[in-house]
């Protein structure tokens, strides 16, 4: 044991210049192309990206177990391998099952036995709702009752620093809210939490900050509000033949306007008010549709002026 | 902290594997009474009215079979390594402050534990068979088999770090075999020749060797034994560390 935190750490967790290229059979494949944040102590930042953005990578170089090509990760002032040593990180990782021919409870305090500071067992059986589950072989569990154990695992090690990689996989949409109930708990003490996610919703409900990525760079860092209004955008499709562009893009709510042939198609801040101005000052519109954009469609509306590179690679799966 | 606790669950674990129990315990001790039995009065085992083995028969088999139980024990402990490799259980632990030297350690005692639990039951069958040594021999036996076992359990490190969950199965399973047969577990290897001068370099014809000093000087373990089984520890730990730091690298 080199370092104990007796106290919440004062340093968060800094990350910069993050590069990792894979090789593969179809050549290298750069999966994080420069990454930098820092996270302070007690944040909440949810890691949001399609499949594919580097965040799975990302996390990996941020605990460790992965070394990055260049860049330096921080934890809490330290190296990731000393700040596992000292107990303060605990993670859920994307994959990873449990090892067999031990009960529920006999696993969770096996792991709690690695730390120096665990919480009690019987607390993180109540805390992750395992109570029922507590004698149960761990062979014996669906995938949902699997995910709630290794939610136990990472708790138990009461860590300074909590990591979650797409933690609500397997969980019905009961479980994943009792899941993000005890999560605000565990947060309520003062805890650092990173989760990846590829779910706008979940990033907003959850997370205090969110950090956009895609194809192995950041594209947008900010509060959740302010993330989930530049992504969170509609799109309004209607056929109006010979229509007044300029007059379009004046109306309420819209924020640009485009035609498809005969059809407009108008990105929208507030579709709502756009809709409703659009058919009182063109009632001959017809055919309308109104899209959300995808996560896909908002990376490219963010990244469209900023990087044509990624753009292209986008458009291009 | 310690490891203690992890220990225990470890051995816990791999006593309630029944596949494992039976593997390693339950298969050379039935295998022995049914080898043992027919020639529970032969005296001269593997010899003929000319020449006289001095080997007693369930003697000869309790040692074969033991050292066949005890590397199946300490090369399973690889495969149980590679098994949590596989799960994705080993990234999970890296999260914790067990140390990789903690690490292997409690895999070494779980391995060794199960190796002495198929020694005693066969020592055991072995008096029920009417083998009577020197406590002393018995001792000596156990101390000698314990340290041939090393080149077997950095093996199976080894491979449980290098190969995934189902080829460290296969290879383990035909590592035993292959090790076991040329190592006189299942018949005296004896003469001259390069046959018996390549079995003599294994570390298993050692292992099945150290069972043997209670019969005296028809089978030293002397300097040869000593050279083998510290040459073969040397290449399997040095195997087992570039396997592990391959492997922890790479995760």
């Amino acid at each position: 044991m080199t370092t104990n935190l007796a106290s919440p750490p004062t340093t968060g967790i800094q990350l910069s210049g993050l590069t990792k290229t894979f090789r593969t059979p179809d050549g290298p494949v750069q999966a994080v192309r420069g990454v930098d944040f820092s996270i302070a102590p007690g944040e909440t930042v949810a890691l949001l990206g399609p499949n594919g953005a580097g965040k799975t990578t990302t996390i990996d170089m941020m605990l460790g177990l992965l070394p990055p090509d260049s860049g330096t990760v921080s934890v809490f002032g330290m190296t990731p391998e000393d700040a596992i040593k000292a107990g303060a990180v605990g993670g859920m990782l994307q994959t990873g099952g449990v090892i067999q021919y031990l009960t529920v409870r006999e696993l969770i305090t096996m792991v709690a036995s690695l730390y120096p500071k665990p919480l009690g067992v019987d607390e993180v059986i109540a805390l992750t709702g395992v109570g029922d589950l507590a004698n149960r072989k761990t062979n014996k569990l669906s995938g949902g009752q699997t995910q709630r154990l290794r939610f136990a695992i990472a708790l138990v090690s009461n860590p300074d620093l909590l990591v979650l990689d797409e933690p609500t996989v397997a969980l019905d949409v009961e479980a994943r809210r009792e899941f993000w109930t005890t999560m605000r708990a565990f947060v309520s003490r003062g805890k650092t939490v990173v989760f990846a996610t590829h779910y706008l919703e979940e990033a907003d409900a959850y997370a205090d900050r969110i950090i956009l990525m895609a194809n192995g760079r950041i594209v947008a860092d900010g509060p959740a509000t302010e993330i989930k209004a530049a992504v969170g955008t509609r799109t309004i499709r209607a056929t109006l033949p010979q229509a007044d562009l300029a007059a379009i893009a004046a109306l309420p709510g819209v924020t640009n306007v485009d035609t498809r042939g005969a059809a407009v198609v108008i990105n929208c801040s507030d579709s709502d008010a756009a809709l409703r101005a659009l058919l009182a000052a063109f009632p001959q519109a017809h055919d309308i549709e109104v899209t959300g954009a995808g996560l896909e469609e908002a990376f490219l509306q963010l990244t469209a002026d900023a990087d044509p590179e990624i753009t292209k690679e986008i458009e291009a799966r | 902290m310690s490891t203690l606790t992890y220990t225990r669950f470890e051995l816990l674990r791999t006593l309630r594997n029944r596949q494992t129990f039976i593997f390693t315990v339950a298969f050379p001790v039935v295998m022995y009474f049914l080898l043992a039995s027919p020639n529970k009065n032969n005296h001269n085992f593997g010899g003929d009215a000319n020449t006289h083995t001095g080997l007693f028969a369930p003697q000869y088999y309790m040692v074969g079979l033991l050292s066949f139980g005890a590397m199946v024990a300490v090369l399973s402990g690889g495969a149980r390594i590679a098994a949590e490799r596989t799960i994705g259980w080993n990234r999970q632990l890296r999260l914790t402050p067990l140390s990789a030297i903690g690490y292997l350690r409690t895999k070494l005692v779980t391995s060794y534990v199960m190796a002495l639990a198929t020694i005693v039951l066969l020592y055991a069958a072995g008096i029920v068979m009417g083998v009577r040594l020197p406590l002393v021999n018995w001792l000596e036996m156990t101390g000698l088999i314990i340290l041939a076992l090393i080149p077997f359990a950095a093996l199976g490190i080894g491979m449980g770090h290098l190969l995934n969950d189902d080829a460290a199965g296969g290879a383990i399973g035909g590592g035993v075999g292959l090790f076991a047969f040329l190592g006189g577990t299942w018949f005296p290897i004896t003469g001259g020749g390069l046959f018996v001068s390549f079995c003599q370099s294994l570390p298993s014809y050692w292992l099945v060797q150290a069972g043997h000093v209670g019969l005296g000087a028809s089978s030293p373990w002397g300097a040869k034994a000593w050279f083998v089984i510290a040459v073969w520890s040397v290449a399997t730990i040095s195997f087992a560390t570039w396997a592990y730091r391959r492997d922890t690298k790479r995760v």
